[in-house]
């Protein structure tokens, strides 16, 4: 069973509170993009076993999208972070940093 | 004007806590700047208590502030008080970025009291209930089996809780069979 801290309300929500919104820091392809970009904007997801980065919202509490860094190998939780930025912040990236020293995933590492 | 009734007009159960279905109640959903005086002020105006933390409820008898979110409050109110305090309020806000709206026909409200009151809302809630975890003056928003709920604690032995009123029978329901005698589990 997952355990996050919503960031928006500090409440400790279980997974059944919480509603799944896949993965994180996606970048939006519109009008003039190729096929190829806006066909692996619509369905390539990574599938990492590992550190992931993910969006969950918080559907029976305060009701906010929030941004998730956890290994979906042992489930560890390295933080959960603002909806409202396109990359991992530092203070995340360094602490996955220490545990996991040179990780990468997608664009961010 | 009609006759308004909550949901199951103030049914009881008496279980190793006490259910009662606690009547028709004035709220009213308040989104905006919860940092903005304008705001702050126009909710403890209507509802004449002090303006709570992030997830607290400050409630005297039928008056009251939640917390919903970090843009949301639920003000309280007797009944009859509702509309013209809603209007009140927008009215106060007319020119500040700011959602007014008189939800008390949305709603449902119950009283779970007892000394064992505790374990009827853990067995339903995925909250830690340990009493030093929740305590009274905090507010949850949370899941009461499958449907959103929300309830939060007037004194030691007293949550209050706030449903939808859709689903008020079964969240009463809920409540009833998880307070059913000879089903306390005596966790805390
Ligand atoms: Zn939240």
């Amino acid at each position: 069973m997952l355990i996050l801290t919503c960031p928006y309300c500090g409440v400790e929500a279980d997974e059944t509170e919480l509603q799944a919104g896949g993965e994180a820091h996606i970048k939006r392809e519109t009008v003039g993009s190729s096929d190829e970009d806006f066909e692996d904007y619509l369905f390539a997801r990574q599938n990492p076993k590992g550190i992931h980065f993910e969006r969950w919202r918080h559907v029976y509490g305060c009701g906010k999208w929030f941004h998730v860094a956890r290994c979906t190998n042992t489930l560890e939780v390295f933080g959960t972070y603002s909806a409202q930025t396109t990359e991992p912040p530092q203070d995340i990236r360094d602490k996955i940093s220490g545990k996991r020293p040179g990780w990468s995933w997608g664009i961010f590492s | 004007m009609s006759n308004a009734v909550s949901a199951l007009q103030a049914k009881t159960y008496a279980g190793f806590a006490e259910i009662e279905e606690a009547g028709l109640r004035g709220m009213i959903t308040l989104r905006g700047d919860l940092s903005s005086t304008k705001v702050k002020n126009a909710a403890t105006g209507a509802a004449s208590v002090d303006f709570p933390g992030m997830g607290e409820c400050n409630c005297v008898d039928e008056k009251g502030v939640a917390w919903m979110s970090p843009d949301e409050l639920l003000v309280m109110t007797p009944y009859a008080d509702a509309q013209p305090a809603a209007e009140k309020i927008a009215k106060t806000l007319a020119k500040t970025h700011a959602l007014v709206a008189n939800v008390s026909d949305a709603r449902a409200v119950f009283f779970i009291r007892g000394p064992n009151a505790r374990e009827v809302i853990a067995k339903l809630a995925p909250v830690d209930l340990s009493p030093d975890r929740f305590k009274p003056g905090q507010f949850r928003r949370t899941r009461l089996a499958q449907v959103p709920a929300a309830f939060w604690m007037r004194d030691a032995e007293t949550f209050e809780l706030i449903c939808f009123r859709s689903v008020a029978g079964y969240v009463f329901d809920l409540l009833c069979n998880a307070a059913q005698p000879g089903s306390e589990v005596g966790a805390f």
